[in-house]
């Protein structure tokens, strides 16, 4: 196999990995802020122990999702390194703000905010709980921009010796076209899954114990968050759609699936078997002309097909079409299951019908499945390039021999599975402990205080 | 004019240095640590570092990031040059960072995460030791990129710069232990910096003979008349600094033989700086050949002056609130 296939693969396994990780803890870290919040407000020991038991879960996610990003900060010169001498001097500016800006304000307020609860305060306590948050979120901004500008390059001017380098302005390459959506969609992603994590687990507990305080709490607040964010999240996925329509047409075309122009309204196609050598889709399930109205707003209007664009500018159809249907089955699954919750609130039976909470518990990895295909759509989609349009992915690679590629990638697929699978299982194991009247901070948990509950907290916990 | 360029350079150096500073001595606890008991003196070693070590490894993001950011072309020709080592340190860093939080989620592993923190650690130090001893040998370039074969680190001198940092890396955890702990880990770690010292002045010395001999440029550098006056200070800053080391440990101090041990390697990084200045890549590219042009540096460098602060302001405000020595209840 060839060194350029070899690096790409190894790239999409380890951002994968990765992404799992930042995915949960953005919407986790703040999760825990809000939990923080209502204590210090309320003084309900009810979210205390919600935030102490997920506090220990979100120390093992930030763990794996730390160690996996850097990682990543070195995958670009390692197997990309042509793209990263070309591109350094516009996306490396930006990443370094990334550092200076998120991942040190991150990494310096977790030990505060992981073990530090008894030296400095509850005040003060909190004030790094929302630092960490915000580090989350600057973080996401950042690295969103850089792969943003990626798909929709502007702003840059090209050096004597081939390089980008920077324009005048860097707010135009900072906010590039398709930025915006691109935040907003992948921020709200991660707060959704979140909230399907959180509520899964509090569904799990529900089944076991309708009347465990911590459990239906939980279930409740999730609830609403799926409720309130999955139709956001359908609008602006419809609306990063548009944006990709005018930005990088191509992608729109594989991920509809459409091999051929239509001049008078284009189907939607809702599921087949896309065939990239005959150039169809195969069992096509079709609604006539609904891709126009989606896309256009307009019954009639032409679209064209990936008949008009050079066979060697194509990206792969299949994949990015598959992916793009589990996302949005996806996200109406998490529509259906906010309506679902809220005619349950309506009937007064949210923490008592069993059903809702099996459909939940199911839906638990969904918002991981979802952020995945997301990914998938847009970067295979973005393919044959690296720099959309500009630079193509065989001109990126670094001068690599296979063997040593194919020896690393070896390597990360081994460790990867070993130490994250085994760090899956511990966060399993974590969630599958119901949530106590007096939970312990992470640091000691297993050694002290196991199975020794006082009496008072019990009764402190329940009446909470 | 101000040279934005030296003033990048001088920032990643900077970074570097922090990096050492910091992370050599939690890496050099990962080194140390099959050698503590089982139990309450593990734990406690453990503890000394868990809510700082996050932090302390920013600097190597920070460090590389700023070179993929102010020197694209160093970035793009250097981490394919030490492919191997590189994904080798990455690899450690994956084993000792999850094992801070997986050894207390699974008592019946623990076993194994502590060796898991202990490989990784020596794994990601030898593999920065053999990565600063390849750059320093010198690495095959062709116009502007890396032009070597997937083996090209690989050399006894590598080897011995690898072998020169877990050394120096457990020197530096030997001296945490000794301010943050008490009693018999205390003690313990004392014997340890005693010996660690001496195997330290003994590699210093070693790999300095053997890199005059690399490069011509590196010679001259050190052994030609007027340079060798000011070169001359190095060695024997070194002296010195060894002397108050000794000195420090034998009087029972808590905190002085930790700054010592660092003067020992601001020393080193000082001797590097003037071996390879102004190279980015040593005695092939120099900085101005490497930098990003001036509209990014200076982006970067606005918000580097007012992060940095910053930084360092809560960087210094997170050790201030662990300070002292880890009791027995430890943070928890
Ligand atoms: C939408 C958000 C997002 C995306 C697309 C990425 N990351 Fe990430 N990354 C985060 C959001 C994040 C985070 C939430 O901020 C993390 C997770 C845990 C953490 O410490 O910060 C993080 C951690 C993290 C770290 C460790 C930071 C530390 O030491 O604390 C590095 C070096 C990177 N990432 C680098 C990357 C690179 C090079 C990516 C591109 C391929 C990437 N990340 C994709
Ligand atoms: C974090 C979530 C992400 C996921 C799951 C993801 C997924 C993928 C996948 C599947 C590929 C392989 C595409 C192919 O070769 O067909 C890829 C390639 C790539 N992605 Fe991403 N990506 C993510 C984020 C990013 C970000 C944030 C950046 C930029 C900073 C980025 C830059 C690249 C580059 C440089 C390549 C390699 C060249 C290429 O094949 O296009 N990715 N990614
Ligand atoms: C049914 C509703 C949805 C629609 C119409 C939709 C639409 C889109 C489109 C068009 C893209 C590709 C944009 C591009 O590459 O230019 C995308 C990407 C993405 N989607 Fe969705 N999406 C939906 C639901 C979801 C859900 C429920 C999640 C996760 C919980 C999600 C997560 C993502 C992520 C992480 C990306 C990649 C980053 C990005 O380009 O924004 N999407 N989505």
């Amino acid at each position: 196999m060839d060194a350029i296939i070899l690096a790409r693969a190894q790239f999409a396994f380890t951002v994968s990995f990765h992404f799992l990780f930042p995915a949960f803890s953005i919407g986790l870290a703040s999760y825990l802020a809000v939990l923080e919040a209502l204590w210090l407000k309320t003084g309900k020991g009810v979210y205390a122990n919600l935030f102490r038991y997920w506090l220990k879960i979100f120390a093992v996610v930030f763990a794996m999702g730390v160690v996996s990003g850097i990682v990543m900060s070195y995958q670009f010169g390692t197997n990309w390194s042509v793209f990263s001498d070309k591109a350094g001097p516009v996306i490396g500016p930006l990443m370094a703000y990334e550092v200076l800006t998120a991942f040190f304000l991150e990494a310096g307020f977790l030990g505060v905010m992981l073990f530090g609860i008894n030296k400095v305060g509850r005040k003060l306590h909190f004030v790094a709980t929302l630092a960490v948050a915000l580090g989350t979120f600057i973080s996401a901004f950042w690295i969103l921009s850089v792969n943003s500008w990626m798909q929709t390059p502007v702003g840059y001017e090209v050096g004597a010796n081939g390089q980008f380098l920077p324009g005048p302005s860097w707010l135009t390459i900072i906010f590039n076209p398709s930025f915006p959506y691109r935040l907003f969609h992948t921020v709200l992603a991660a707060y959704l899954t979140t909230a399907f994590i959180v509520g899964a687990v509090g569904a799990w507990h529900l089944l076991k114990d309708r009347s465990n305080p911590g459990a239906r709490k939980m279930f409740s607040m999730a609830m609403w968050m799926a409720a309130i964010l999955a139709p956001i999240q359908i609008f602006a996925g419809d609306m990063h759609g548009l944006n990709t329509l005018e930005y990088q047409p191509v992608k729109v075309m594989a991920m509809e699936g459409h091999f051929q122009s239509h001049p008078n309204g284009a189907p939607l196609i809702l599921f087949g078997i896309p065939n990239s050598t005959e150039q169809r889709v195969d069992y096509a399930v079709e609604i006539p002309k609904a891709s126009s109205l989606i896309l256009k707003h307009e019954l009639d209007a032409p679209l064209k097909g990936l008949d008009t664009v050079p066979q060697a500018d194509r990206p792969p159809v299949g994949i990015v079409f598959w992916a793009f249907r589990v996302m949005v089955g996806i996200g109406f699954a998490m529509f259906g299951i906010g309506l679902l919750s809220m005619i349950a609130r309506w009937r007064k039976a949210l923490y008592d019908w069993p059903l809702l909470h099996r459909f939940a518990v199911l839906m638990g990895p969904s918002g991981l499945i979802a952020v995945l295909a997301g990914w998938i759509v847009t970067e295979v989609g973005r393919q044959p390039f690296t720099i959309y349009g500009l630079l193509r992915t065989t001109q990126s690679a670094s001068p690599l021999d296979a063997p040593a590629v194919a020896s690393s990638l070896l390597a990360f697929v081994v460790v990867y599975f070993t130490v994250f699978g085994m760090g899956i299982w511990y966060l399993l194991h974590l969630m599958k402990k119901p949530p106590e009247a007096h939970e312990t901070p992470p640091g000691d948990a297993p050694i002290r205080s196991a199975g020794i509950t006082p009496a008072p907290a019990i009764i402190e916990g329940a009446s909470a | 004019m101000i040279d934005l360029t030296v003033i990048w350079a001088c920032i990643i150096g900077f970074a570097i240095i922090a990096y050492v500073v910091m992370d050599g001595f939690d890496l050099g606890i990962g080194i140390l640590f099959p050698f503590f008991k089982v139990g309450q003196n593990r734990d406690t070693a453990m503890n000394s570092i868990a809510p700082v070590w996050d932090g302390n490894e920013t600097w190597l993001v920070m460090g590389v990031g700023g070179l993929f950011a102010a020197f694209p072309l160093a970035y793009a020709i250097i981490l394919p040059a030490l492919y191997a080592p590189m994904i080798a340190m990455l690899l450690g860093l994956v084993f000792r960072g999850v094992a801070f939080e997986f050894r207390w989620r699974d008592p019946a592993h623990r076993a194994f995460w502590d060796k898991a923190f202990t490989t990784g650690s020596v794994i990601a130090t030898f593999a920065q030791g053999i990565a600063l001893g390849a750059l320093l040998q010198g690495i095959t370039v062709d116009e502007r990129a890396y032009a070597g074969g997937w083996w090209e680190w690989l050399s006894p001198f590598s080897l011995l710069t690898g072998v020169g940092l877990l050394i120096g890396y457990a020197l530096l955890g030997a001296c945490w232990l000794n301010w943050k702990t008490e009693d018999g880990l205390q003690r313990q770690a004392v014997t340890y910096a005693g010996r660690l010292g001496i195997g330290l002045l003994i590699m210093i010395g070693v790999i300095s003979l053997a890199t005059l001999r690399l490069e011509t440029q590196y010679y001259q550098r050190w052994l030609s008349f007027p340079g060798v006056v000011a070169t001359a200070q190095v060695p024997l800053a070194t002296l010195i600094v060894t002397f108050l080391f000794y000195r420090s440990l034998r009087l029972k101090r808590d905190a002085q033989p930790f700054f010592c041990a660092l003067a020992l390697f601001g020393l080193c990084l000082i001797g590097l700086g003037i071996s390879i200045w102004p190279d980015v890549v040593p005695a092939r590219v120099t900085i101005w050949e490497a930098a990003a042009p001036v509209r990014s540096q200076l982006f970067m460098l606005v918000g580097a002056s007012i992060m940095l602060p910053v930084i360092l302001v809560y960087t210094a405000w997170s050790y201030w609130v662990f300070r002292g020595k880890v009791g027995i209840e430890g943070y928890h």
